[in-house]
């Protein structure tokens, strides 16, 4: 796969190890004895120290959410949460404002004095359940749309492509602008903007792969086998796609957070109560002087989720395609 | 470059070439652009509510929206409604009016699009200055932790919120620090004295320290620009940096870098001479895409930094629900990306003959 000799797929330089030599034959044997593709992924993965690291942060904010489910769950049930404070919950009426962080409050409390780590807790919860479906919206309307593009070529392909490349001439968040203004803030318009927005870019990777599996010999096999066509691209094409899917969805997770986090903050995504971390930002703006905690830990959440999906994404980019090597 | 010998008995054909590709690719942005307007114009009477009295401002008169209706054919069907529009775009320039100010949008917006531009500009040459660098010392030093550290920032860099960076250099480094003005594009109390000739502060208070040696202008300006420009162009350099790197790592397997080295050039020089100058081509690429992503961050920078272009006016008219506004800049930027990107094409095919050849898609 690689194209030079020198260098190897793990892509150390010169200075191996003995057991990092033997280490690599080992993968390379496995290359080519039979072993699954994920299997093969995943140790290299494995060997991807950044993306490990990615991959602890990313469980961190996951654990968060999950942390603010079981909250809630409790509030209801129990009548007690877990967690010490509610996300909405107003200390001292007001009083407490711009409380600078302490052990009470390790965030502090923000201009009308709630809980700003609480708040992120629940924010991750939003945040990641957003980015996840926006994704999802994308990566469904987009694979059908690349899958039918690429299968058919032709007329067909012409007509989806031009369509995405209209898309495509919006830069950055500005098409979610003009959806926005039209079915008016709220997160999930947002997400839903988000997730039209990024139809194109999944469709465009969809039918760029297809165009190179319609011409394998196992389709081939298919057809004469008489299977339809959506048997063809649902059996047999789509799982062969589904490794590339995976790891430009989790790229793409990141993007979609950090992008209805930025509608957020704009005032086009999540309205006022809700703890949302571009909302938090946008309620911190103004009072950098009494409180630049209330701006900087949101933030800071937002940076360190986003940029573990971009790690892991990155990762197993490199582990599927060893071209891709660092 | 392979053809190069070649070129002198080619000459003719290979400007041919260029120019054919020229043409072809100006005739592949018209239906985008067309489509651009398209989305915008259905956009626009997807709006539930009648859009002549959203046209005719807040406060409508039954005359207004008469008027209106009639200006732009909106009793007539929407295929006339359309084509109307189409005509009213393309000779009249006009896309409207702002529901807030009844001013023409286009006229609202081209006062402020200078500031937009120098910032958009000034950022794209800082991400450019540093990205590049830092895409060619990771390259060279692939593997290193000078590497691995670069492009570990680079990353964080496209995962940051920019306008969360914006407000964290401004609170800190203005409001905290009190280095930097941090709003506005000069010091209040000189702008009245500037002469806004070509509305490029920079180039205008230049011009005034040139002419008069007076250089206040020009140092508040400077100022002024440096952190709403650098919060912007943090995205754009690390995509630049990551491009830059890994088309350099791709540039150095191939062939001419060993006759190079086998020529018994040192090492820096077959990387500055050859390989820079090579995997340049596609990072252009990616200064092109990016300036429109730029156009965009504006909305988000601007309103940080009080920076009084098209950005904030936009944010404005989000809070105030001025759709048309919103339209018209969303429509004016999604088609000066698609006049960039063609450039970058242009460029792109001039300076690498293949794509002309090979770039069908």
């Amino acid at each position: 796969m690689s194209d030079s000799k020198s260098k190897d797929p793990s892509g150390q330089k010169t200075e191996l190890k003995p057991d990092q030599i033997q280490d690599k034959i080992q993968l390379d044997l496995e290359d080519v004895s039979g072993a699954t593709t994920w299997r093969i992924i995943i140790k290299r993965f494995r060997r991807n120290q950044v993306a490990i690291l990615g991959l602890f942060i990313l469980a961190f904010f996951a654990f968060l959410a999950l942390l603010s489910f079981i909250d809630d769950f409790a509030v209801i049930y129990l009548g007690r949460g877990i967690l010490p404070y509610r996300p909405d919950e107003i200390f001292a009426g007001g009083a407490d404002s711009f409380e600078s962080p302490s052990i009470t409050h390790p965030f502090g409390t923000d201009n009308i004095g709630r809980d700003i780590f609480i708040r992120i807790i629940y924010g991750a919860r939003i945040s990641m359940t957003v980015g996840f479906l926006a994704v999802i919206i994308s990566l469904s309307i987009g694979t059908f749309l690349g899958l039918v593009a690429g299968y058919y070529g032709g007329p067909i392909d012409s007509v989806i492509s031009m369509v995405l490349e209209m898309l495509l001439a919006f830069p950055g968040i500005l098409l979610a602008l003009a959806i926005l203004s039209i079915l008016g803030s709220s997160l999930n318009n947002a997400m839903l903007a988000v997730g039209i927005v990024y139809i194109p870019f999944y469709a465009r990777i969809v039918r760029g792969q297809v165009f190179v599996e319609r011409e394998l010999i196992y389709v081939e096999a298919a057809k004469v086998l008489g299977a339809k066509t959506p048997r063809i691209l649902s059996k047999h094409i789509l799982p062969n796609i589904f490794g590339v899917l995976i790891i430009y969805s989790t790229l793409g997770i990141g993007t979609a957070i950090l992008e209805v986090a930025a509608l957020s903050f704009l005032g086009l995504g999540a309205l006022p109560p809700t703890a949302e971390w571009g909302a938090m930002i946008a309620d911190g703006r103004i009072h950098w002087a009494p409180g630049p905690h209330c701006v900087f830990f949101p933030g800071m959440a937002i940076l360190l989720t986003v940029l573990s999906f971009n790690l892991v994404g990155d990762g197993l980019r490199e582990a599927l395609d060893p071209r891709f090597k660092r | 470059m392979s053809d190069e010998n070649q070129s002198i008995p080619h000459t003719k054909s290979k400007f041919h070439d260029f120019l054919k590709y020229t043409v072809k690719r100006i005739l592949r942005a018209i239906p985008v652009v067309l489509g651009i307007v398209t989305i915008v114009f259905f956009l626009f009477r997807i709006i539930p509510g009648d859009p002549a009295k959203m046209l005719a401002g807040r406060i409508p008169s039954a005359d207004r929206i008469a008027e209106i209706r009639k200006k732009w054919g909106l009793d007539r069907p929407w295929w006339e409604q359309y084509i109307i529009f189409l005509q009213k775009l393309i000779f009249e320039f006009d896309i409207g009016d702002s529901y807030d100010t009844s001013t023409s949008v286009i006229y609202e917006l081209s006062l402020r699009f200078p500031a937009t531009i120098e910032l958009t500009l000034v950022s794209m040459l800082l991400a450019v200055i540093v990205g590049i660098p830092i895409g060619i010392i990771s390259a060279y030093k692939q593997h290193t932790r000078l590497d691995y550290i670069s492009m570990v920032i680079a990353l964080i860099g496209v995962s940051m919120p920019i306008y969360w960076l914006g407000l964290m250099l401004n609170g800190f480094f203005a409001a905290d620090l009190g280095w930097f003005i941090g709003t506005g594009r000069i010091d209040p109390v000189l702008s009245a004295d500037l002469p806004k000739l070509t509305n490029f502060y920079l180039i205008d208070s230049f011009v005034v320290g040139v002419m008069e040696g007076d250089w206040r202008f020009f140092t508040s300006t400077v100022n002024c620009i440096i952190l709403p420009s650098t919060a912007l162009s943090t995205i754009p350099m690390a995509v630049i940096a990551r491009m830059m790197r890994s088309s350099m790592i791709e540039e150095m397997q191939k062939d001419y870098v060993r006759t190079a080295r086998s020529k018994g050039l040192s090492e820096r020089l077959v990387i500055i001479k050859h390989v820079t100058k090579n995997a340049m081509i596609p990072t252009i690429t990616v200064v092109g895409l990016n300036l429109g992503a730029l156009l965009a961050g504006a909305v988000l920078t601007e309103t940080i930094f009080t920076w009084p272009g098209v950005g904030k006016y936009v944010w404005r008219s989000i809070g105030e629900r001025d759709s048309p506004v919103i339209m018209g800049f969303v429509m004016i930027v999604a088609i000066i990306f698609v006049v960039a990107n063609m450039i970058t094409d242009l460029i792109y095919a001039y300076l690498d003959p293949r794509v002309r050849y090979y770039k069908r898609d």
